[in-house]
């Protein structure tokens, strides 16, 4: 994509929280960011796995912690969450790694399955009630977060909003790089033909680690990130449902695309979002929406654009 | 610590803008509006859901739909008993949707966020439903209401009862968050006061199907009592299945929180003769009578505690409102604390400074069927229990509004 | 709490109870995956379908059809709805997996994964999430039995007996008969099964039918234990999952003995070391990949 794609992104970036709810967008950033980490899984590196809510949550508690417990400053709690899940990354990784397809979805949600049960029962979780009333403190200790100003009648967190859109820029570039570093090149050459990249003399399952390694440790980023935003870190982030709906949103926007999961996460949070007063339609709904993407349009809303296009978005 | 002065310096900080008049008089946004948040779909469904919602649109109803000249707005949405869903709702709701008022949380775990969040946003929040008394004491906030019972009333009136008419060992069966916890605690603490003992405790998630292999480690402990330090369908699935397994009657199951939906659902042969606490009983008097039967019409079942107090906390919001000639946050907290709070529901009821309602409790017995004349005559109250009495005195409360004063 | 033996045995059987459910469940998944090669996550909301199916067939079908007094039995439920519940998956098989063989099986995953939320979503619309009594349970199968160290309900134990006996009864139909040779055959290698004249399609179909059948088949026995709920197929699901991981996938007797011993390894951990109750089958996962990566009684397949 040319640079001034970019450059328009950003500003509709640096101008949305004036236009609508910062606290909303923050939450789209989070989830894009979520996304984006593990289409880089799933879309470059071909692996599905069902339980990125472990690295998600599991940040999010950490971060949580830190900062409520330990009052750590949030750069420093949200390094933290990324470390952490980066770990149980390596660790989920080294487990699951050598098993293909189907049998390496299952074993990751049962992994998950642990940290949820872990989350639920450990005490400084706050099992169901959670973390809560996380305080979202200062900045390298200077720049307060909570600080909110008022711009005609509305009062923004407009600290908070740009810090946490510079750190999503940030993680972004951070995939970008790393899609188009030979690196990436290796990992999509494993995608299409694993047995070649084997047979090319590339350890391939170093590669599978390392990017998965690197995928859970921006998701924990993303799971760190929320947990500041809405001030809250609970289980629902480390449930399946959770690790089936960053499928969905990646599917949907498109794998293996460099702005479709954004544009996948987007769109499912906002749906949330607008149709929560229908209930539960809103589970059916993305359920209809989930089968017709998958009998129907594998590519994704980004895939079958940049397909009608010719060029790769 | 650190939080402890954050939050006393944000009360000075909404006592100092009281008291220079900064807040202006008259209704913002030109509207009241009152956010009914509570489970709509789950486990506690029956005890508040949409039977909150029927009673606070009852309410405004009754008050004439406007205050001070300005329309009265409710909106309702479901929390599913998860606090992150509650604590985005709350926050969308003050932030952007105007929302001056939430009332219902039943749901302790999301009682405490949305109180949390009010205390941050300079919101009331009224909560009905829930029962922690964290709400009042570690985690008590200058906007936050506790207004019809607490696990500390609960097991203050029916708890230590059961205790006194024999039932010296305990065994709880816990839903495993912040109302059950709170409420074992208090029960317990009740018991052992009152010379008996706790011989274990197990706990299960909220919203449990199976109970029967905690019945089966309640009943290895050969306790007399199995206390159910839960709600809703948990209590009534474990009350059933207690009774599956032949653990009752050899052993006493003893509802700590019971609604009347609850005694209707599980039928007066299974629930015959139990003790509960309740702040509510529509068969009470004339005036509850009235209003019940009121409310039956339009929700086509007797309404619960949660959700007559619902009513009864709109109804003195909105009067407040009037009386102060503003709603802002702290000029009504500052009425509804001075004014007395008497209604069909609250009997003798007045506002703590740790943001406790406190009221008549009354220690109820489930009838046996044959003394039943009709659907829903269910109980009989057997004690009147003054409100000074049932609930925790202020002197104990660890509430930071107390100390201050 | 000393540890009572007859607390263990009390455990033990209520781990039995909850072990024929997972035998049941992964044992459709089993079936499904060996010819498929999909793992069916749909099989969870299929359980709480044939659930409902029996509650809706008990209470609303009457009134539906302007007779009040109408209803179906349980025992009529425990035939009508799976074969109902298995027509719904042989439609779903016919129109949407069917499409979907040629790509990686891992759509087929997702697939069903986006039918399970449909058909929760649908029913929490409609029901409590906490679970809607179903009150057919029939009166022979009312009271409790004696076994010495408990006091049991009997129609857990008819459960028990008849869960047993439709697992053993399809693992005698596959492993032993000439169906069941076809089937296998179909398993290995489906291009010579078709050489033969085999209607491999309709075999495909008909086995997705039967293991969806069976999940449908579960909900029905579960009905009267648990209560009917929209959520009964998400909670129990995923548990079934690592079962089948452990058992070895796509293995019959894998799957119906690792879904007992699974359940009574769960029972006595309630008894041993409750806070592990829930992850105990997870931890055995983990073990199990480590030294065994086919599970316990699957062949490492490419």
């Amino acid at each position: 994509m040319k640079a001034r794609y970019w450059v328009c992104l950003f500003i509709i970036g640096c101008l949305a929280p004036f236009l609508i709810y910062p606290v909303f967008v923050m939450q789209l950033l989070c989830f894009a960011l979520f996304a984006c980490s593990f289409n880089l899984l799933l879309g470059y590196t071909g692996l599905l796995s069902f339980g990125h809510a472990a690295f998600f949550g599991s940040a999010a508690y950490l971060a949580g912690y830190l900062m409520t417990v330990a009052g750590l400053t949030p750069e420093l709690a949200i390094l933290a969450g990324t470390v952490c899940a980066g770990l149980l990354g390596y660790l989920f990784g080294t487990l699951a790694i050598k098993r293909q397809g189907i049998y390496f979805a299952m074993i990751t949600l049962a992994l998950a399955q642990i940290v949820y049960f872990i989350a639920l029962k450990a005490d400084f979780t706050g099992g169901e009630d959670g973390l809560q009333d996380i305080p979202r403190g200062k900045l390298f200790g200077l720049i307060n977060l909570e600080t909110t100003y008022r711009i005609g009648h509305k009062s923004l967190e407009l600290n908070l909003y740009f810090f946490i859109f510079i750190l999503f820029c940030l993680a972004f570039w951070l995939i970008h790089r790393t899609i188009h570093s030979p690196f990436g090149q290796v990992l999509k050459g494993i995608r299409e033909n694993e047995q070649r990249a084997v047979s090319l003399g590339y350890r391939v399952e170093r590669f599978k680690l390392l990017a998965f390694v690197i995928s859970a440790s921006l998701t924990g980023t993303a799971g760190a990130m929320k947990a500041l935003v809405l001030q809250l870190a609970s289980l629902t982030d480390v449930s399946w449902h959770t690790s089936g709906e960053v499928i969905l949103m990646t599917l949907l926007g498109g794998l293996g695309t460099v702005l479709g999961p954004s544009v996948g996460a987007i769109t499912v949070v906002t749906l949330q979002e607008k149709l929560s007063a229908a209930g539960s339609w809103v589970t059916v709904i993305i359920g209809a929406i989930f089968v017709v993407c998958v009998l129907a349009f594998r590519r994704g809303f980004v895939g079958e654009l940049g397909r009608l296009l010719k060029k790769s978005l | 610590m650190k939080r402890l002065l954050a939050k006393a310096s944000m009360t000075l900080a909404a006592l100092a803008l009281a008291a220079t008049g900064v807040s202006a008089a008259g209704i913002s946004d030109n509207v009241v509006k009152i956010g009914v948040l509570t489970d709509m779909s789950g486990v506690y469904s029956q005890i508040g859901g949409k039977g909150t919602v029927v009673a606070v649109k009852m309410a405004v109803a009754d008050f004439g739909g406007k205050v001070l000249g300005k329309k009265i707005e409710v909106i309702s949405a479901d929390h599913q008993n998860k606090p992150d869903i509650a604590s985005n709702k709350a926050r969308e709701w003050f932030d952007t949707g105007k929302v001056d008022m939430v009332t219902g949380l039943l749901n302790s775990a999301c009682a405490l966020a949305v109180q949390r969040l009010g205390a941050e946003k300079h919101r009331i929040t009224m909560n009905t439903g829930a029962g922690s008394t964290d709400l009042t004491n570690k985690d008590c906030s200058p906007y936050g209401i506790h207004y019809v019972y607490d696990t500390y009333a609960l097991a203050n009136v029916a708890g230590s009862e059961i205790v006194r008419r024999g039932g010296k060992t305990w065994f709880f069966i816990t839903a495993d968050y912040a109302f059950g916890q709170s409420l074992e605690d208090n029960t317990a603490k009740f018991v052992k006061k009152l010379g008996g003992r706790v011989l274990g405790s197990v706990r299960h998630p909220l919203s449990t199907a199976d109970f029967s292999s905690y019945l089966m480690q309640a009943q290895a402990s050969g306790a007399q009592i199995i206390g159910l330090a839960n709600a809703g369908s948990d209590f009534t699935n474990a009350v059933k299945q207690a009774k599956e397994f032949g653990i009752t009657p050899r052993q006493t199951m003893a509802g700590m929180l019971v609604f009347d939906t609850d005694v209707k659902s599980l039928g007066l042969p299974t629930a015959q003769g139990m003790l509960y606490a309740s702040g509510f009983y529509w068969d009470r008097d004339n005036a509850t009578r009235a209003w019940s039967k009121r409310f039956y019409k339009l929700h086509h079942a007797m309404p619960t505690m949660d959700q007559a107090g619902a009513y009864s906390a709109t109804m003195n919001y909105l009067k407040a409102v009037k009386a102060a000639g503003t709603d802002n946050p702290d000029a009504v907290m500052a009425k509804l604390r001075s004014m007395p709070l008497n209604d069909f529901f609250a009997v003798h009821g007045r506002l703590r400074a740790d943001g406790r309602m406190v009221h008549d409790m009354y220690l109820m017995q489930v009838k046996k069927p044959s003394e039943s004349k009709g659907e829903w005559d269910i109980a009989r109250i057997i004690k009147t229990v003054p409100g000074d009495q049932a609930f925790m005195p202020l002197s104990e409360s660890s509430c930071y509004l107390v100390k201050k004063r | 709490m000393e540890i009572s033996m007859m607390a263990i045995l009390s455990q033990l059987m209520l781990g039995l109870n909850n072990g024929v459910f997972y035998a049941l469940l992964s044992l459709g998944l089993a079936v499904i995956f060996g010819l498929l090669n999909i793992v069916n996550f749909a099989h969870g909301a299929l359980y709480m379908l044939g659930a409902f199916a029996a509650l809706l067939g008990y209470s609303e079908l009457g009134p539906l059809l302007g007779k009040p007094d109408f209803h179906i039995n349980y025992w009529a439920a425990l035939i009508l709805v799976p074969l109902l519940v298995g027509a719904v998956g042989i439609l779903i098989e016919k129109t949407m997996l069917k499409r979907l063989y040629r790509f990686d099986h891992l759509y087929g995953l997702l697939l069903t994964f986006g039918i399970s939320l449909i058909l929760q979503g649908v029913f929490t619309n409609y029901f409590n999430v906490a679970g809607t009594p179903y009150d057919a349970k029939p009166p022979i199968l009312e009271g409790v039995a004696n076994l010495g160290f408990m006091m049991f309900p009997r129609y857990r134990l008819w459960a028990i007996a008849i869960s047993l006996v439709v697992c053993f009864a399809t693992w005698y139909v596959i492993e032993r008969t000439k169906l069941g040779s076809y089937l296998r055959a179909g398993t290995e290698n489906p291009e010579l099964v078709k050489a033969f004249g085999i209607n491999v399609p309709l075999m495909i179909t008909l086995t997705y039918g039967y293991g969806v059948a069976l999940a449908a088949f579960a909900g029905v026995v579960a009905a009267p234990i648990y209560s009917v709920s929209p959520v009964m197929g998400s909670e129990i699901i995923i548990t079934v999952f690592a079962v089948v991981v452990i058992g070895g996938m796509g293995s019959i007797m894998g799957a119906i003995v690792t879904g007992l011993l699974l359940g009574m390894v769960e029972g006595v951990t309630k008894v041993v070391y409750p806070p592990a109750s829930n992850t105990v089958i997870f931890f055995i996962m983990v073990i199990v990949l480590l030294i065994k990566p086919a599970g316990l009684f699957g062949r490492e397949q490419q």
